[in-house]
């Protein structure tokens, strides 16, 4: 099991946040404007976006008295966790495959 | 399975209890086997991954309607130690054709004995993959860019 902080593949296994991310891939937006557009609280929107921020896939920027966020332009963090994700996927197939080969082999 | 890398690497190490040249045979030899199958850049069904095992030799996926897509290519084949190759999908997880934009993954195997063996994987220099998304992070529509990477993404989670 793959497990480490600020990890952008599970800040992504959440549907909703999944989806604000989407959003956000689109626009730019406040947190009250995501608030609206989804059926969570705003406290919940906040919290979605704290975990998305950690993990390196979204950024956010004051304009005036409120707080725009939007997909970190950089991408490399989302590239980043869906490789972990194909590698880890593929390592464990390998390690079932070739343990298994051995076995067979004697 | 351990997991470690800096921004523009991702680092995976595992120990398989394998001897080191059946490892590194298993490894380029069913290669086809071992990568997960929902990434396919082809319109159709992937019937097949080859690797032709030598530098230069390209690794592509063939669909079963007769299209081949040469996600990679062999940098090194160096058996049992050592298999290099570069990454040829872009951020926007199409076929990239400048070799100076392709990342690449390097592999090692280094036997912990004689039937078991330590694979080290690094796919490293994503930062190549660059020029496309700061061209992005200027222009109007982020979606554009972004939208088929991020519903690729979506759909393997």
């Amino acid at each position: 099991m793959l497990t480490y902080q600020g990890d952008g593949f599970t800040a992504l296994g959440d549907p909703t946040r999944r989806a604000i991310f989407q959003r956000l891939a689109g626009r730019p937006s406040p947190v009250g404007e995501l608030a609206e557009a989804f059926p969570v609280s705003r406290p919940a929107v906040s919290q979605h976006l704290k975990v998305l921020k950690e993990a390196g896939l979204v950024t956010d920027r004051r304009d005036g008295n409120r707080r725009i966020y939007q997909v970190d332009p950089g991408g490399l963090q989302a590239m980043r966790a869906e490789l972990d994700r194909f590698w880890t996927q593929a390592l464990a197939t390998f390690k079932e495959i070739v343990e298994q080969d051995a076995q067979e082999d004697g | 399975m351990s997991t470690q890398a800096d921004a523009t690497s991702v680092r995976h190490e595992i120990v398989v209890e394998a001897p080191v040249e059946r490892a590194f045979r298993v490894f380029t030899e069913r290669l086809d086997e071992i990568k997960p199958r929902d990434h396919n850049l082809l319109a159709s069904d992937i019937e097949a991954t080859v690797v032709e095992p030598r530098a230069g030799g390209r690794i592509y996926d063939r669909g079963a309607d007769g299209s081949e897509c040469e996600w990679a290519t062999v940098l090194a084949f160096e058996p049992p130690e050592r298999f290099l190759f570069s990454w040829n999908i872009s951020t926007r997880w199409q076929f990239e054709p400048d070799a100076d934009r392709r990342s690449e993954v390097e592999l090692r195997f280094a036997p912990e004995g004689p039937d078991r063996t330590r694979v080290v994987l690094e796919h490293r220099h994503l930062d190549r993959h660059g020029d496309g998304w700061e061209g992005m992070r200027d222009g109007v529509a982020a979606d554009q860019g972004w939208s088929l990477y991020l519903s690729r993404f979506a759909d393997l989670i």
